[in-house]
């Protein structure tokens, strides 16, 4: 007993450095570092959208209609002469507030869901999972739909707050299911059952022992949720029930890019929809190598 | 099994019932008053005792609890209710337009399988190649590009270089199949090509991790020729999970539908819905949804029998 079981003996040389966190990350995900580059140049326009735009997104300019893609206007011109490029710069401002907000409230309350599921278990579990079985059997769009047309607009510092919930709903019961499950492993630990010999209340372990256990799971869903916000906020900005004009909105470009001007303006239908799909593209491939990274075994 | 298929049903009446009283209570918070928005659409001046009128004839004015007890009434007789905006009958709204919504969302699938399947096996048997690469490039953008915009894009293309545009009528495929084709082939493309690229990823993996059992290994060791190996042993065991993503990607499907009939001009239950939600007409939500999560949850059910009969193992009792 006295002696501690060696740890399989490597040559000394072999032996990992002490790297930091982030090139450990860089250097097993390249592809996540992509991802995650992009990313930051879309954060970059959003926080720099001021210095990066050379024009006013909201400024008509009846004299530059239709303008195709050139010196003066990298993107071309809308059909009120408004520039593409300086509305898409803008417009990752709204998408990512968006983004990033429905996806972390979701994310939150459903961890929280999950965990206070999992953690009390019987009946209240069995309630809570009934509620999200019937929240899972609605496509997400749908569901926001639903919530767009209950609650209407509601403003508060230019940013759509109903919109917010509205995107944030369907998000909860998935992070619930997998909060529960990882929450459910957690609380066979012992270290569970020494909270609660020691007479922790139930909302202490809940959020001090059961939550900081379940961030793995938890930060790869937020990046994989903020592609799909990015996602849904676009569909339905273009099916004009999300962002409202004169903001500068991705989805809301292309609906305004109605079928006189696919001839004539094709710039408008192209640029909006690239910037779209990039984002979507660099948050699903950051996430996929957080998932690898921080837990390989939720990679079915 | 056929004991297993009705238990199965009966078990989805609670679930069915419980979507029913989520959706009602969810739109009766809605803070808009349809009726004075319809009565007063055009800017007319109507009068106080109209609109109060017009409430008592959709039954509004009752309270809650009357309201729900005639909607679940309604439901027993399959009855739900009048659209606020039309005054047609809910179901006869949405049965002159499912047909279209639903060619589209079948074809779909039938070209994602048709896809998934055969690329998945290819990138999976071989893996780290340039085919390999390509292909999951192909499939990783497919979860990025939204269905409408591709949309877009393939009218664009149309236009530029065949300088034809798709019709927008719907003929229905046994009148004239070329015309029905010519329609809605083309959402079915914008809105598969995600669900193709979902299913490829998972029958990529899901024959992967297949391949490393040890009944193909043991397959191999007696000299079995590849072929036989993937077609007895290796794909009927990684289909499982693909069927699952089929299944669960269904109801994407359909919500990839909502905004592409947008981008088609296609009359079908996506349309209707936006309206609906558009014009507050409360009704016509409420049927939608049910409809929606009713396909929904038949679909997992279909699957939960398809996986009985792709794995003896799994017994259906």
């Amino acid at each position: 007993m006295a002696t501690i079981a060696a740890v399989p003996s490597a040559p000394a040389d072999a032996l990992p450095r002490q790297q930091s966190l982030f090139w450990q990350f860089v250097k097993s995900q390249p592809l996540g570092i992509i991802g995650f580059l992009v990313i930051l140049l879309y954060v970059v326009c959003a926080f720099g959208a001021a210095w990066i735009s050379p024009y006013d997104p909201e400024a008509i300019d009846f004299g530059a209609m239709l303008g195709a893609p050139g010196r003066e206007h990298w993107f071309g011109t809308d059909q009120y002469g408004r520039d593409v490029f300086s509305r898409i710069v803008y417009g990752a401002r709204t998408a990512l507030a968006v983004g990033i907000l429905s996806a972390v409230v979701g994310c939150t309350v459903g961890a929280l869901v999950g965990a206070v599921s999992g953690y009390f278990g019987g009946r209240i579990d069995n309630w809570i999972q009934r509620v999200v079985d019937i929240m899972l059997s609605f496509p997400i769009i749908v569901l926001a739909m639903v919530v767009v047309a209950v609650l209407g607009k509601q403003n508060v510092g230019g940013i759509d707050t109903n919109l917010i919930v509205a995107i944030a709903l369907p998000i909860v019961p998935k992070m619930a299911r997998v909060a529960r499950a990882s929450t459910l492993s957690i609380v066979a630990m012992p270290f569970i059952d020494a909270a609660r010999a020691a007479g922790f209340s139930h909302s202490r372990i809940v959020l001090r022992h059961i939550l900081p256990n379940i961030v793995a799971p938890y930060l790869i869903l937020v990046t994989a949720f903020i592609a799909q916000a990015i996602l849904l906020e676009a569909s339905l900005s273009f099916l004009g029930l999300g962002v409202t004009e004169p903001t500068p909105a991705w989805g809301l470009m292309l609906s305004g890019a109605s079928a006189d001007f696919y001839q004539t303006a094709p710039w408008m239908i192209l640029f909006p929809g690239l910037a779209i799909t990039l984002a979507v593209f660099a948050f699903n491939l950051f996430g996929d190598s957080l998932r690898d990274w921080l837990d390989p075994k939720l990679k079915s | 099994m056929l004991w297993y298929v009705i238990r199965r049903l009966v078990m989805v009446i609670p679930t069915l019932i419980g979507v029913a009283i989520a959706v009602f209570f969810l739109i009766r918070v809605m803070p808009g008053d349809v009726v004075v928005v319809k009565l007063r659409a055009d800017g007319a001046a109507i009068s106080e005792e109209t609109i109060q009128a017009e409430r008592k004839r959709l039954g509004l004015d009752k309270p809650l609890y009357a309201q729900f007890a005639d909607y679940m009434i309604g439901l027993a007789h399959l009855d739900l209710g009048k659209s606020l905006w039309t005054g047609e009958s809910v179901l006869k709204e949405i049965a002159i337009r499912i047909p279209v919504s639903l060619q589209i969302a079948l074809m779909s699938a039938i070209i994602a399988v048709a896809i998934a399947i055969p690329l998945g096996t290819i990138s999976a048997l071989y893996r780290d190649t340039w085919i390999d690469h390509t292909v999951r490039v192909v499939a990783v953008s497919g979860l990025a590009i939204p269905s409408f915009w591709l949309g877009m894009l393939i009218i664009l293309a149309l236009l530029s270089l065949f300088n034809w545009l798709p019709k927008i009528g719907y003929v229905p495929f046994w009148k004239d199949p070329v015309a029905n084709l010519a329609v809605t082939i083309w959402p079915a493309i914008s809105v598969g090509y995600r669900y193709a690229a979902v299913a490829t990823r998972m029958m990529r993996s899901s024959l992967l991790e297949v391949m490393r059992e040890d009944y193909i290994r043991t397959a191999r060791a007696k000299g079995v020729w590849t072929q036989l190996i993937m077609r007895r042993h290796a794909l009927r065991n990684a289909m499982l999970p693909v069927v699952t993503v089929i299944g669960l990607e269904f109801a994407f499907l359909i919500g990839g539908l909502v905004v592409t009939e947008q981008v088609f001009n296609i009359n079908g239950i996506g349309k209707l819905f936006v309206d609906a939600t558009a014009r507050g007409d409360f009704n016509l939500i409420q049927g939608l949804v049910l409809l929606i999560a009713t396909i929904f949850i038949f679909v997992n059910l279909i699957v939960d029998l398809l996986y009985g009969w792709l794995d003896p193992r799994i017994r259906l009792t």
